[in-house]
């Protein structure tokens, strides 16, 4: 008879360290392709008033915004989360206290700093 | 391999329901994973009642109650019931631990339990720990010299001692290993937080002569670097280690290693 898998997923506590980790790869894999909406910024400058219209028309509605707002966020989350990594990189911040600790700040601060620049650059 | 889903023969199935003891006030309800290799059928969770005036405090009291009261044919691993041996590691309320130091009482509502995850299950609680095994093996956990045998024992000094707190300690219960979802997918080629601490524990014995050699063997893209420092490990460990750290430690030697060559 072939052995079960034992479940896993399904099952473990999901703490929050173990939702940073997923978040950080999710946020690095949607900054690539993030890249993409800038290609056609870059594009829009290098061909002129008229298609630098069309990019700014279209990014400035409120869909536009809703992708940006996205993207910032996930920016910020993703820069907080690499230094993150870079503490735990020279054997530093391991105990599971620290551990919690990074993972409240990086999460705080990637939605404060979101929060500054729609601040600073839509609503004041 | 990332699998998120179990296999058809693993997707467990709605089980046995025990009676509940009649006008008690303390009773705990306990939804155990059961698999037997010799019914053919998927694994399901039974669920049973105990009093716990009637039982000791701990999980695992709870579960020898129910083999030596209820049902005889739960098959679990346990021996020195005080956190030393490590035979009862199983999954309880979602996190890995030793049902021999988890109370009771420390559990909300239901007591779920499972075998440890990610693992071929042998009979109900009771994992296959083969591979585990053979990983701590592949690190050669043992002393090796190149100097002459000394005439009485090896000596170090009390600093170099000390370097070893926080590593020995380590019981091989494999909580940890099997609490990373990087040992769930890859555990054919990753070692695993519990393999790479003891790896980590010769690597920094002043006495061991093929420190070199040690590292040499792990610089490889999977045996160590599939850690990406989730931390599911030292927050399961039941001895309060940390094997994140001791992973860091062997990666940032690597890299030392490198910049001074």
């Amino acid at each position: 008879m072939n052995k079960p898998l034992s479940p896993h997923l399904s099952i473990y506590k999901f703490k929050l360290s173990l939702l940073m980790s997923i978040a950080h790869r999710i946020t690095g894999g949607a900054l690539y392709f993030s890249m993409i909406i800038f290609m056609f910024f870059l594009a829009s400058l290098a061909l002129g008033e008229q298609y630098y219209v069309v990019f700014s028309t279209i990014i400035g509605s409120w869909i536009g915004k809703l992708i940006m707002l996205g993207i910032t966020w996930a920016i910020f989350h993703h820069m907080l989360g690499g230094l993150r990594h870079f503490i735990w990189d020279i054997g530093k911040g391991f105990e599971v206290k620290t551990v919690d600790q990074l993972a409240a700040i990086t999460l705080l601060g990637g939605v404060l700093l979101t929060l500054i620049y729609w601040l600073v650059f839509f609503i004041i | 391999m990332v699998e998120l889903a179990l296999p058809r023969n693993s997707k467990i199935t709605e089980g046995k329901k025990w009676p509940k003891p009649q006008n008690e006030n303390n009773i705990r309800e306990f939804k155990v994973y059961r698999w037997n290799p010799e019914d053919n059928q998927n694994p399901s969770i039974d669920t049973y009642y105990i009093d716990t005036e009637d039982c000791g405090p701990m999980v695992l009291d709870a579960l020898m109650k129910i083999k030596s009261d209820i049902d005889t044919s739960l098959t679990f691993r346990r021996s020195c019931r005080e956190g030393v041996c490590g035979s009862c590691a199983m999954n309880i309320d979602g996190v890995n631990r030793l049902a021999c130091t988890t109370a009771i009482e420390d559990v909300k509502g239901a007591v779920s339990i499972y075998p440890l995850p990610h693992q071929k299950v042998i009979k109900d609680l009771v994992p296959d720990l083969k591979n585990f095994f053979e990983q701590h093996k592949s690190v050669e956990p043992w002393l090796h010299t190149k100097k002459e045998d000394p005439k009485e024992e090896w000596l170090q000094s009390k600093e170099d001692r000390e370097q070893l707190d926080g590593l020995y300690e380590c019981i091989m219960c494999a909580c940890c290993s099997t609490s990373c979802p990087s040992y769930w997918w890859n555990s054919d080629k990753y070692l695993g937080p519990a393999a790479l601490l003891q790896a980590y524990r010769w690597i920094i014995d002043s006495r061991d002569d093929e420190r070199d050699e040690r590292l040499d063997k792990l610089e490889d893209p999977f045996k160590l670097y599939r850690c990406h420092t989730i931390m599911n490990c030292a927050k399961a460990c039941p001895k309060g280690l940390n094997p994140a750290k001791a992973i860091a430690s062997i990666k940032k030697m690597l890299v030392e290693r490198r910049v001074s060559k």
